[in-house]
């Protein structure tokens, strides 16, 4: 693998090495004073960001910091972007400057892409428009897997704003990938055209597609192993794709009484950041059920986990397997 | 004055046994099984195909303001060794055509260039912003005779001021061409809504957004009695409204892209923006209904919507590049691929696409006219058994964003001929 662009395609046996990788960089790292892996040293990760950003920006910066890469950060705000620079001339630049990997957040679908077609330096997706988000779906996995174990028929419930969420676009891929049933609870307005029939609809994947759509989050919470709450984004409320933020949070938010239908093993998941009060009460944010900052805490892990793939490129074998 | 042409064993549409055709003062002189060359310069034509020379509804020249990506004179280039005699430029330039003074300047820079007729389209309305009419009459009155007017690139949203121009062109013998946006349902809009697009993360472009617009005209020009022409239709559900006004004899006609009748939105998962192009490419269905529609037709004719654009403006993110490709030097071979190699035209109903049926809606008199004694000798010579690899780079368009490079296409224009004139013989530009 060169570039981590999207999760969809993504072989499970991959999928399977990144988070036992992660896992195992955990186990490592767990306990110790000094955080501090040598296996990066002398590589070069560069976080290009158009979007603000706090937890994936640093999140990246800590996981190459802590396996010793250097690692710039350049936010679009401040960079040569504002002069009217493209994005293929900024990559350029910074690939000439020698950078062995770049971490790409962009409000275009696509765009990394598109950024993979123009440097030889390694591409890891860090969000494109509302396309996809992969590192975001292997800490989901990651932290599902460390609370439930095998995810193999479990179900996961995605709720609220799929049509503009690459969270939801890349962990319905990620998931189903690892043999989860999908469900998808949001009002029309919020769902991506026919979510349901995707199998088909990339020539690069096979057509089993285990993904449902409901209106009904009350119905669907019973059944559910672990229930992923999506941010709504302010701007959604002034585009008529629902009345208000009130009549939001009753049909679709997850307040006290609603957790309560869920099983007992089930999880909480939600990628921040979050609306308290809007689709997560502040409660349920802070609850026991909801692995919120286990999934901040794994991303760590699991960018350490992609930045190795990719940059150390030695598939088999875990980095916390070697010397430390 | 030049010297007479003969053209050697020829078979006009493609049907029956050769003939030999003369060309005298720019008219078909004579036309039979063996006529005297005596004087004449000769050409064999090997039984090659001969078909009016085609007419393009629908070319972006650029010219004026973007001379950096197309102008008219390579433009005009294009369209000659595409097989076309006459192309209808568009009138989204900068400055906009929505006066006299700006449709004379391309009229006349197409006649010095000499390739092609060069047809400039006036806007509807005054610098595209869809506000109030253009002065549709001058344009009409120029030298440049004006009769097909379009704000192509956006819609003529307004209701009342789309019926007033189709009232008022209608009195000029003009023509609106319309494109069909409702730009309210496509805001953002990146791609065909489907599937494809939403799995990539693309804002739709649904097809209601064409077909309302379709719907409404053709209500307008019900009640107005006038004729409006649809933009590169790229849905089914456009081609039943379509067949419902012909059906009840209201004045629409409709054109096709080739790129609407070859091209899917299965290519979109690279995310290339040589694939971006506005209406967007649709589903298979859709492609199929439009040769269908192309063959019965329900749509009248092939338009290229040729749109050249600077490899900045495609060599960039999906969303930040621009919308259109290339056609002029394809669409013929395109054509041949989707709808005679399939034989849903034959050589006869490829002349009634790309020539006769466009040369009637844009009211070119002397285009489109049969190949006969005494018709202007607007010709073109195709060999419809070798096939090409298209580049973009070796079309004659300054711009090179084609959606079929590398792609093998069938058919290759051998001679192009306007009023006598041989424009591109062998894929060379003459004179």
């Amino acid at each position: 693998m060169r570039h981590l662009l999207t999760t969809t395609g993504l072989p499970r046996k991959t999928v399977t090495a990144l988070l036992d990788s992660a896992e195992a960089l955990k186990q490592s790292l767990l306990g110790r004073e000094v955080r501090k892996l040598p296996t990066l040293r002398g590589r070069t990760v560069v976080t290009l960001f158009y979007e603000s950003s706090t937890r994936t920006r640093v999140s990246f910066e800590i996981a190459g910091k802590w396996m010793s890469a250097d690692v710039v950060n350049i936010s679009a705000g401040g960079s040569a972007v504002v002069k009217g620079e493209s994005l293929r001339d900024t990559a350029l630049t910074l690939t000439a400057m020698g950078a062995d990997c770049v971490v790409l957040r962009h409000p275009a679908s696509g765009a990394a892409h598109r950024l993979a077609g123009w440097v030889a330096a390694h591409v890891i997706n860090a969000g494109d428009g509302t396309h996809q988000h992969p590192t975001q779906a292997l800490l989901d996995a990651a932290t599902l897997r460390e609370r439930l174990g095998d995810l193999n028929g479990r179900t996961v419930t995605i709720v609220g704003d799929v049509l503009h969420s690459r969270v939801a676009r890349s962990n319905i891929e990620l998931l189903i990938t690892l043999g989860a049933r999908i469900r998808l609870v949001a009002p029309p307005t919020l769902l991506p055209w026919d979510v349901a029939h995707w199998g088909n609809a990339l020539a690069s994947t096979d057509c089993d597609w285990p993904v449902t759509v409901s209106h009904d989050l009350d119905a669907a919470l019973p059944g559910s192993d672990a229930v992923m709450m999506l941010r709504v984004q302010a701007e959604r409320m002034h585009g008529e794709f629902f009345p208000s933020g009130r009549e939001y949070a009753i049909s679709y938010g997850l307040t006290e009484a609603r957790l309560g239908l869920l099983p007992e093993h089930a999880v909480v998941l939600h990628p921040g950041p979050m609306l308290r009060g809007m689709e997560i009460a502040h409660s349920v944010a802070d609850s026991p059920r909801a692995a919120i900052t286990e999934q901040v805490r794994n991303g760590v892990h699991v960018r350490m986990a992609v930045l190795y793939y990719l940059l150390a490129g030695r598939d088999d074998q875990a980095p916390g397997e070697e010397q430390v | 004055m030049t010297r007479p042409l003969l053209l050697r064993g020829i078979r006009r549409y493609g049907a029956g046994e050769p003939v030999d055709l003369l060309v005298r003062n720019g008219v078909i002189a004579e036309l039979g099984a063996s006529v005297d060359g005596t004087g004449a310069e000769v050409f064999d034509g090997g039984g090659l195909v001969a078909l009016p020379g085609l007419v393009d509804l629908h070319t972006h020249l650029r010219e004026p303001g973007r001379e950096d990506v197309e102008t008219i004179a390579t433009g005009s280039a294009s369209a000659a060794l595409g097989g076309y005699t006459a192309v209808f430029a568009m009138a989204n330039t900068d400055p906009v055509a929505d006066t006299a003074v700006v449709v004379e300047y391309v009229y006349r820079r197409g006649r010095e260039v000499g390739l092609v007729d060069v047809h400039p389209v006036g806007a509807v309305t005054a610098g595209l912003h869809g506000q109030r009419l253009a002065e549709l009459g001058a344009m009409a009155a120029s030298a440049a005779a004006v009769r097909l007017f379009s704000d192509d690139g956006l819609c003529v949203h307004d209701s009342l001021l789309m019926r007033r121009a189709l009232e008022y062109a209608c009195g000029l013998g003009g023509v609106i061409a319309q494109h069909a946006e409702d730009s309210r349902l496509t805001a953002g809009a990146q791609a065909h809504e489907g599937r494809i697009a939403a799995r990539l993360g693309l804002a739709g472009w649904p097809r209601a957004a064409e077909e309302s617009i379709v719907a409404r005209d053709c209500l307008l020009a019900r009640d107005a009695d006038a004729a409006v022409h649809i933009c590169h239709v790229s849905s089914a559900g456009t081609v039943e409204l379509l067949r419902w006004a012909k059906e009840r004899g209201i004045r629409v006609s409709a054109e096709v892209t080739p790129h609407h009748l070859l091209l899917t939105d299965e290519r979109l998962s690279g995310y290339d923006p040589v694939n971006k192009v506005n209406p967007p490419l649709r589903s298979a269905a859709d492609t199929q209904a439009l040769r269908t529609a192309l063959a019965e037709g329900i749509v009248d004719c092939v338009a290229t919507d040729h749109a050249p654009h600077a490899a900045q403006d495609k060599d960039c993110e999906w969303s930040a590049a621009r919308p259109g490709m290339l056609g002029l030097q394809t669409a013929l071979s395109v054509v041949i691929a989707t709808m005679l190699r399939p034989g849903l035209l034959n050589w006869r109903g490829v002349a009634r696409v790309m020539s006769e049926r466009p040369a009637q809606i844009g009211r070119a008199a002397d285009q489109g006219r049969p190949i006969a004694v005494g018709e202007p000798a607007n010709l073109v010579l195709v060999d419809p058994d070798t096939t090409w690899t298209v580049h973009g780079a070796q079309l004659a368009s300054l711009a090179d964003n084609t959606p079929y490079e590398g792609m093998e296409l069938p058919g290759r224009v051998v001679l192009t001929m306007l009023r006598g004139q041989v424009t591109t013989e062998d894929g060379k530009v003459q004179g």
